[in-house]
């Protein structure tokens, strides 16, 4: 089946077999891998992409269900090789250990701060709690969004004894 | 090395450093194992046994090898290797009988996923049930049936396991200390008690990859997502006999492993099925549902522990007995026990000791490593334990705890002697003792209960660990120099995740005396360029790869030195660097820039000297010893990294319902390397251990059919989930550790779970035994006591 999809500001036209989700269409028929798959059944957030607007797993989301949609996916999020506020912040607060979740988890954070500039600690809670990290236990990534927003207070760290 | 330099003095060392892989990972470019295609690569699935236990009568895969795109179809009938790491018991594909839910029977090489998975439910296979083994205990029964009847004839590493053939033991670890005969008589009160836990799963958000390319004449190349690239390498050339050198393991990025990468995985099936498809490369990547059943998870472990105590507070005497259940194949497992085995009383000292580990074949998936190599299973025990023991004889738990705490001049289980450098786990336990307001509520907590209704409860649990690795442990570091000056890093220890390039890039840094810009670290392993590391496991990279890396840096800079004292006519001894040029230190503007001699360094004439600069610095820890088979005694730790969980929890004493508020988490981590690193890996490890303490673990049906291989029914911790959490470093400099510094990547997820156990018991009087511990738990708990 024939479908037109806009994924980070540029247009798809492609031909996809019917049963194909968006998350390998997105793979496999358009070279972007950055998003991932880690569960393949709407549990852990690794695929998630901004879908009109909203984030959806990607795994879920039949490709042609994309049909003349627009679609954000992490490769959109660094303009012209410099990384966004978010990416950076990501970077600054080691809101990273393995990556594998990272994409996803960007996304989130991205259609958060689009609706909600000053997201509280459990706005922003709820916002990432679809996406799974088994590296960080996700303190640097709540602090990595409030860093964005101007709210975090004090820089948390390692206290010495 | 270089352990008592002064903080000042250092420039990156102990300081905040941004992850040297972040760019690469926040922008999706991080190219992992499954984001890889290769030219006429072939993608496989396997068919798996619906059986924990059964006879294989027979396998057609007529309809399966017709169905066009299909290349090729594998089962257990054609290949006759068994792989493992140190005892060998484990097909590539199941022969003859399975020995576990989800054990692969067949496998399928196709030209797509959809395509291998049709003829993957094109396969036929008859089976004869047969009753399984599902209770460790049980299975020592004599006349329990033998999950491997042949593991007599299997192969082990025969100086350091005794697996008992006829049996269902794959491993008895013994350890023996003192008279514990005399220890009991001398004790005041002996008390005895058995705690448990199940099988868990590792979870890294990426789940096994690996891509198997078998071209003629034996030569492999391997694409995976393993965490120990030359123990890929080597496994597979001893089970296939193939020299090393027509191996090549390459790893990209890796997400996530946790142990369970550790080892050797699905490489040698997407080999196989490449060697029958004609070399073609082909791709076996798990499915979540896979991860649980088909790779390895934790062992689940029994603990029965009996300690003699006396009026006083002083532990005189334990006797442990591990049966740890390692599911189906032990090849890991067995290590798990004799790690745990030589450190199973956590770290007290107890004079009189007697400790019998038992890794038991049992028909269900099998353990491995993971994340605290046992620790985190049995401090439930000893935790929960020392508790209890408190508790008896009317004593503070955690002034019960300083009393036995290893401390300078203690004795450990093996005989080891604790020295000032070894570590203070009493600092670390005062220090998360102050943190959470030990033995009393603040104000705030008491309007909290009056609010809520909700009791609240604290504890003080200590840990300790040390890397669980062969004695003769080795690793690499490789340096080397570019035109301009700048440095690319061949580290031969894998970055999982744990940011152990950023901190070893710090140490070369610092050592280079060169801004950290100018080095960077190859993320890629690769075992035909790099050196030799063994596993990324056991919290070993810091010492090791850190003292590497700092010899590879003297290296590097010799090699500079010795060409620069040419040009400069001096003597080596006289030269000093900015991390630019090379100077006379009595006369700095005589000088050459590293860039100048990096590649070789040219006269004016023409005429050349010198030539590539490549340091190389290779570390072997020493002094350590295999263990005495029959007493445990001996020298088996690089170092010992102590640690301290303060746990605040509120439960509801009417309905068990309960919250972990906060915790305090203190590691005596020898020197911060890195303060971001650092405390990455305590929360992360305190979140995992809470997941693990709270709702984790393996459910089966009485047929041994894994009931829960999802995210919905086998929950993990999420950003709604986590409670405050303190980090806190104690730094006690270990003689032989990089600038000082100790692994703290496991620590931080053992003994969390006993502090929630012994913070509910406080609150509320549950007496738990049972780990998770999940809010119905502590309602029967609960129940139990009225």
């Amino acid at each position: 089946m024939l479908i037109k999809v806009n994924i980070n500001g540029k247009d798809y036209e492609k031909d996809v077999a019917p049963y194909k989700n968006l998350l390998y269409f997105l793979r496999e028929d358009c070279g972007l891998t950055g998003t991932k798959e880690g569960c393949g059944a709407g549990e852990c957030g690794a695929c998630t992409v901004i879908m009109n607007g909203k984030t959806v797993n990607s795994c879920l989301v039949l490709a042609v269900e994309a049909n003349g949609a627009k679609i954000e996916t992490i490769e959109g999020e660094a303009v012209n090789g410099k990384l966004s506020k978010i990416q950076e912040a990501f970077k600054k607060h080691h809101a990273v250990q393995c990556g594998f979740c990272t994409p996803g988890m960007i996304m989130s954070v991205k259609a958060l701060l689009r609706k909600n500039k000053k997201p509280k600690e459990e706005e922003i809670k709820e916002a990432i709690d679809g996406n799974l990290c088994r590296c960080t236990g996700y303190k640097q990534i709540i602090e990595a969004v409030q860093d964005i927003t101007g709210q975090l207070k004090k820089e948390e760290e390692i206290i010495y004894v | 090395m270089f352990e008592n330099v002064k903080k000042d003095e250092l420039k990156y060392v102990g300081k905040k450093v941004e992850r040297l892989d972040a760019d690469e990972k926040v922008t999706g470019s991080a190219l992992y194992t499954g984001d890889l295609v290769l030219p006429g690569m072939l993608y496989a699935k396997v068919k798996r046994s619906p059986y924990a236990r059964a006879k294989i009568v027979r396998i057609n895969t007529k309809k399966a090898e017709a169905l066009p795109g299909v290349h090729c179809v594998l089962t257990g009938a054609e290949l006759n290797y068994r792989v493992g790491l140190y005892l060998v018991d484990k097909y590539v594909l199941a022969k003859d009988v399975v020995r576990h839910f989800g054990e692969a029977v067949a496998a399928v090489a196709a030209e797509t996923p959809v395509i291998a998975q049709k003829a993957v439910d094109l396969i036929e296979v008859e089976y004869e049930e047969l009753e399984p083994v599902l209770d460790c205990v049980k299975a020592l029964d004599k006349n329990a049936p033998l999950v491997h009847p042949d593991l007599g004839t299997y192969e082990y590493v025969q100086a350091v396991f005794t697996p008992v053939p006829g049996t269902n033991i794959a491993n008895h670890t013994k350890l023996r200390k003192g008279d514990i005969e005399k220890g009991f008589k001398e004790a005041d009160f002996v008390f005895e008690r058995t705690y448990k836990n199940p099988n868990v799963q590792h979870v890294p958000m990426e789940t096994h990859v690996a891509i198997g390319q078998w071209l003629p004449n034996d030569k492999i190349n391997i694409w995976t997502s393993a965490q120990s690239p030359f123990t890929v390498r080597n496994l597979f050339a001893y089970s296939f006999k193939i020299p090393r050198n027509n191996i090549r393991v390459i790893v990209p990025y890796i997400g996530g492993g946790f142990g369970g990468k550790a080892g050797i995985g699905l490489e040698p099936l997407a080999c196989c099925l490449s060697r029958k498809a004609g070399g073609r490369p082909v791709k076996l990547q798990a499915t979540r549902e896979e991860e649980f059943s088909l790779l390895p998870c934790r062992s689940a472990l029994v603990y029965k522990i009996k300690t003699g105590v006396k009026k006083d507070g002083k532990i005189v005497a334990q006797q442990m007995t591990m049966y740890w259940d390692s599911g189906a194949y032990a090849d890991y497992a067995v290590n798990v026990t004799r790690a745990s085995g030589y450190s199973g009383a956590g770290p007290y000292e107890i004079p009189n000791a007697w400790l019998d580990a038992y890794t038991i074949y049992t028909n269900k998936p099998f353990g491995t490593a993971y994340r605290g190599f046992g620790h985190v299973e049995f401090s439930w025990g000893i935790e929960r334990n020392m508790d209890y023991v408190a508790k008896q004889i009317n004593m503070d738990p955690l002034k019960f705890r300083i009393i036995n705490a290893l401390k300078p001049g203690s004795i450990t289980l093996t005989g080891e002697h604790i020295t000032e450098n070894t570590g203070n786990v009493v600092k670390c336990m005062e220090a998360v003792a102050e943190k959470i307001n030990y033995g009393k509520l603040t104000a705030e907590e008491k309007q909290y209960e009056k609010r809520t209704g909700m009791k609240i409860g604290k504890s003080v649990v200590a840990l300790h660990k040390a890397p669980a690795m062969p004695p003769f442990t080795a690793t690499s570091v490789i340096l080397k120099m570019n035109e301009d000056g700048t440095v690319i890093a061949n580290i031969a220890l894998s970055e999982i995740g744990q940011g152990a390039y950023t901190a070893l890039a710090q140490i070369i840094a610092e050592q280079l005396k060169f801004p950290i810009e100018k080095v960077r670290v190859s993320i890629d392993s690769d075992t035909d360029k790099e050196g030799y590391d063994w596993q990324t496991v056991a919290s070993k990279g810091l010492i090791l790869s850190g003292n590497a890396a700092i010899l590879a840096a003297q290296d590097l800079l010799k090699k500079a030195y010795n060409v620069a004292a040419q040009i400069l006519r001096a003597n080596p001894v006289d030269l000093d660097n900015d991390g630019e040029k090379i100077f006379l230190k009595h006369h700095k503007d005589k000088c050459v820039y590293f860039s100048q001699i990096a590649v070789g360094y040219s006269y004016p004439d023409g005429n050349g000297i010198g030539g590539p600069l490549i340091g190389v610095g290779v570390y072997c820890a020493q002094g350590l010893t295999n263990l005495n088979k029959e007493t445990g005694q001996g020298l088996p730790a690089l170092d010992w990294t102590y640690g301290a969980h303060g746990v605040v929890v509120a439960v509801n004493s009417y309905t068990g319902e309960f919250e972990v508020l906060k915790i305090a988490s203190a590691f005596d981590v020898g020197r911060v390397i890195n303060p971001q690193c650092v405390r990455g890996q305590v929360v992360g490890g305190v979140v995992q251990g809470l997941g693990t303490a709270m709702c984790e673990g393996y459910i089966y049906d009485g047929k041994g059919k894994l009931l829960n291989p999802s995210f919905t029914d086998n929950k993990i911790f999420t950003s709604l989930d986590v409670p405050e959490i303190i980090g806190i470093a104690v730094e006690t400099p270990q003689i032989d550790g990089a600038y000082g510094a100790r692994g703290v990547g496991e620590h931080p997820m053992i003994a969390v779970c006993g502090g929630v156990g012994n913070a509910i018991e406080n609150a509320c009087g549950a007496d738990l035994t049972y780990m998770p511990i999940r809010q119905e738990d502590v309602w029967r708990a609960l129940q139990k006591k009225k």
